[in-house]
């Protein structure tokens, strides 16, 4: 091999590798690598979830390490293969994608463990393990990547997976909401792709730190603003942001009701970290053009929401519109753009992540001891177990963005840097957005918990498998609401990381400072 | 569609395709070809055998699922690239070793075991896809 004489620090990393650093990509490679595993293995039902539900934790233990990693020393960079950036693909953690990434895995370690509980073994024959891994991957690789192509294949990635959970069961109803769900997504995908080909046609690189840099130098010659755009349909189709939110109420209620939470907690905030990856910390000065159209989005969104919540009878349903509301508060918060703005953004996808799972879950059960999802119908479930019924009443607090518990912070953040540039009209939508979705939900709990019950409730017993992962969450939005502090300075570290992109940027190159 | 002619010929297509599927993934390392086109050629070569034989013969071939096949392949990409971690090199680093097999020097890396796991998961996924609209068409 002669190429190895020659030169090559000028093209290869080639100090060694702290062990640290593998942190960035093992929180991708494992689930990718059990995924496949447990596809080979499909046949194995028992062998599935023992395999999958300790793999998720260890991803879990990853990304906690890796976050106080990042948190003490900066955004850590690894370049795929060992080709020098911006050439070689490059992984980037810093605190915004690693706290979703945290998020992201807590939530899917709860489905896992919820689905001992609700997915059968012909379900789990079909693969809905695999697909769990392989969804996780693609979710977690999406927040860790610093590549914008990249960043594509990993929506791939979670999409594929995600089809093949919306179809489990393959009732002909599920094919009808797998359909609206597939052709929207794909429309956004394609979107997603067009806009990077025009990105790379323009800044010859797909790099995002190297793209900062060079937006910011060459602005002026380039029509930025036409990419900005681009990007904005796409991950907004992608986030269900009014008006192209409509695929979300269609589909998210007919998958087995552990997979529409794991959808919940995942999907739509892929979409939205996605938002604020490229229009805060690529395109500040066009998301700064664009404030005022993602602010009427996030206005109209939210209100389209609640109101759709209002006026479903399905709980599933309900619960679908409540997502779309949600993403509302944080497309308002990345209108706004002050750190205040994008932070509060951040927190309330974390809080919604963790909420809208609990909720799906607890929807599920209540589900399963009433036999029915109508809300004309249930009723008697406080009397049938009071713990269930308390666990469902800090949800039903939490997403309705009262104190004290976690929905209430990201919103007060929200709201008070509305008001700080005087968008008085935009903090009244998230104000009335939030009494609406109160109303929703008090409603919601007063027929389906309080309402005795019209006849006897179905003999079904409670399981321990499905209450477990609801209460943990619940714990979890009772924490952050009740300690709110630390989570606060590292959602606002992160924004300002976002923000000002000059300590990604060093990671990735360090020798430009 | 099966004729005589496509029954007698199908075999030595379908054995003459997988060879060509192997020496176009091996030859891709330095010329066109590589691990997703050795594979999309493969896939055909069962596809040709499940139009001639029928379905269940290529199962039988195939011995493991196709889904099992192309899990395979990923999990030797993912080691292919996990193998830096003992080098203290960035993942999916290419990494060489040339043993001298019989007194040729047989150059083998990471980046070949890497393509040829894109190569089972191409082979696995599009011939799973190929053996169910064959299998609807038979219904």
């Amino acid at each position: 091999m002669a190429a190895t004489q020659a030169d090559l620090s000028a093209a290869l990393v080639l100090t060694p590798v702290p062990p640290a650093d593998w942190l960035v990509v093992l929180p991708v490679a494992l689930p990718l690598l059990a995924g496949a595993v447990l596809t080979m293995l499909r046949r194995s039902v028992r062998l599935q979830a023992a395999l999958a539900v300790p793999v998720l934790a260890l991803v879990v233990l990853l990304d906690a390490l890796l976050l106080a990693h990042v948190h003490g020393n900066g955004p850590v960079t690894m370049v795929m293969g060992r080709w020098l950036p911006p050439f070689g693909i490059a992984f980037t953690a810093d605190l915004a994608g690693v706290l979703f990434a945290l998020a992201a895995a807590v939530v899917a370690l709860a489905g896992s463990v919820h689905a001992l509980a609700d997915i059968g073994d012909g379900e789990r024959r079909y693969g809905f393990y695999p697909f769990l891994l392989l969804l996780v991957a693609g979710v977690t690789g999406a927040f860790l990547t610093g590549d914008v192509f990249n960043l594509y294949v990993w929506f791939e990635v979670l999409l594929i997976s995600s089809f093949g959970l919306i179809v489990l069961g393959s009732e002909a109803r599920q094919i009808d909401g797998a359909i609206r769900y597939a052709f929207l997504n794909l429309v956004a995908t394609t979107l997603f792709l067009v806009a990077t080909g025009y990105l790379y046609g323009l800044f010859g690189t797909l790099n995002m730190a190297d793209i900062a840099v060079k937006a910011a130098e060459r602005r002026a010659d380039l029509p930025t603003m036409t990419l900005a755009a681009l990007y904005l349909l796409a991950f907004g189709m992608k986030a269900a942001a009014f008006p192209v939110h409509f695929w979300l109420p269609a589909s998210y209620h007919t998958p087995r009701v552990t997979v529409s939470a794991l959808f919940a907690g995942l999907l739509t905030k892929v979409g939205v970290y996605a938002l604020l990856r490229t229009l805060v910390m690529l395109f500040p000065v066009e998301r700064e053009e664009l404030s005022f159209v993602i602010a009427l989005a996030g206005a109209a969104t939210m209100l389209v929401g609640a109101l759709g919540a209002l006026g479903q009878s399905d709980i599933r349903r309900l619960l679908g519109y409540t997502v779309v509301s949600g993403i509302g508060v944080m497309l308002s918060g990345l209108a706004l753009g002050s750190p205040g703005g994008v932070g509060g953004a951040i927190f309330y996808a974390l809080h919604s992540m963790v909420v809208m799972t609990a909720l799906y879950m607890a929807a599920g059960l209540a589900g399963r001891l009433s036999g029915t999802f109508d809300l004309n119908r249930l009723g008697g479930l406080h009397a049938r177990s009071a713990f269930f019924s308390g666990l469902s009443l800090v949800l039903v607090f939490a997403v309705s963005g009262l104190p004290p518990f976690s929905g209430f912070w990201p919103k007060v953040m929200v709201t008070k840097a509305a008001l700080d540039i005087g968008a008085w009209w935009l903090a009244a939508a998230i104000l009335a957005s939030g009494f609406l979705t109160t109303i929703a939900f008090a409603r919601l709990f007063l027929l389906a918990w309080w309402r005795p019950a019209e006849g006897d409730l179905p003999a079904v017993e409670m399981p321990a498998g499905a209450l477990l992962p609801l209460a943990l969450l619940a714990v979890l939005a009772l924490w952050f609401g009740l300690f709110p502090d630390a989570l606060l300075s590292a959602v606002q570290s992160a924004a300002q990381g976002l923000a000002d992109p000059s300590a990604y940027v060093r990671s990735v190159f360090p020798e430009v400072n | 569609m099966s004729t005589l002619i496509l029954r007698t010929v199908a075999p030595f297509l379908t054995a003459l395709m997988l060879l060509f599927s192997v020496f176009v993934l091996l030859r891709g390392h330095n010329e066109p070809g590589g691990g997703f086109i050795g594979g999309l050629i493969a896939a055909s070569a069962f596809a040709v055998h499940g139009i001639a034989n029928g379905v269940a013969a290529v199962r039988r071939a195939l011995r493991f699922h196709p889904m099992a096949v192309s899990a395979f392949g990923l999990v030797l990409a993912c080691l292919a690239g996990l193998l830096s971690v003992v080098f203290a090199v960035p993942f999916m680093t290419g990494l060489w070793i040339e043993p001298t097999v019989l007194g040729v020097t047989v150059p083998l890396s990471s980046v070949m075991l890497f393509d040829t796991g894109v190569y089972l998961v191409v082979v696995g996924a599009i011939t799973s896809v190929a053996l169910a609209l064959e299998e609807r068409d038979g219904d």
